[in-house]
């Protein structure tokens, strides 16, 4: 299990043949990548700048890699998320989970992503042409989220 | 008691202040009696903290709700709700 919090740029292809080439017994590697998109409410974004509290950044991140690996038959999961300054098409973040089976590893990246969005520590906030403006909680993600709560009471 | 308290994003803009280390009076002792403590200083702070802004708080770097208990050294931190991802 690994988490990195970086500014610098990360190289997914690398990353996802490293989890994939760790162990003989994965079938299947799932990952996902966040990108900056150039529009956002019907306007331009030119940058995004994401901040975060470090320390408790990490510790949200174990913790919800942690439930995953608890909750579904995986054998590794990697988040990697950036912080700073980011262009449209920039990646913003990266989670990889290796399994037997993709069942497992499809579900376990999807959540780990929808846990990181409503519980880890970071603030995006863009530029656009007119000004500077933080970024607002969606609703859908806390949607999102309470979909896995549902499944977990269900089983 | 004597707690460190950090501010971010949207907060931390605000209030002018990323972190602060505070003397509470007795009557503080849990996350919403600390933000009724801070609202009382007035502009920002009430703007703030007295309930019309959506504020988030974690104790040594764990999401805690309102009712959380507070503890002579603890880190208080108050932000947004997250938009990571």
């Amino acid at each position: 299990m690994a988490v990195r919090v970086q500014t610098e740029d990360f190289d997914a292809g690398a990353e996802i043949s490293r989890m994939r080439l760790s162990r003989p017994d994965i079938g299947a590697v799932a990952a996902f990548i966040g990108q900056v998109r150039d529009l956002n409410n019907g306007d331009q974004v030119s940058t995004l700048t994401l901040e975060h509290y470090p320390g408790m950044t990490e510790k949200a991140l174990e913790s919800i890699v942690e439930q995953a690996l608890q909750r579904w038959d995986i054998f590794d999961a990697l988040v990697v998320h950036r912080v700073g300054a980011l262009k449209p098409t920039d990646q913003i973040v990266l989670v990889v989970v290796s399994s037997a089976h993709r069942g497992e590893a499809f579900a376990a990246c999807e959540f780990i992503m929808d846990y990181l969005k409503t519980e880890a520590p970071f603030w995006k906030k863009e530029q656009t042409p007119a000004g500077e403006r933080w970024v607002e909680a969606r609703s859908s993600d806390e949607v999102a989220k309470k979909r896995w709560k549902k499944k977990a009471s269900s089983v | 008691m004597q707690i460190t308290v950090l501010y971010f994003a949207r907060l931390k803009e605000s209030l002018k202040y990323s972190t602060e280390e505070i003397s509470l009076p007795e009557s503080v002792s849990n996350i919403t009696s600390l933000k009724s403590h801070l609202a009382s200083r007035g502009g920002a702070w009430q703007e703030m903290f007295s309930g019309r802004q959506q504020v988030r708080a974690a104790i040594n770097h764990a999401l805690v709700t309102n009712d959380a208990a507070i503890k002579a050294g603890d880190e208080v931190a108050f932000f947004p709700p997250v938009t990571g991802g």
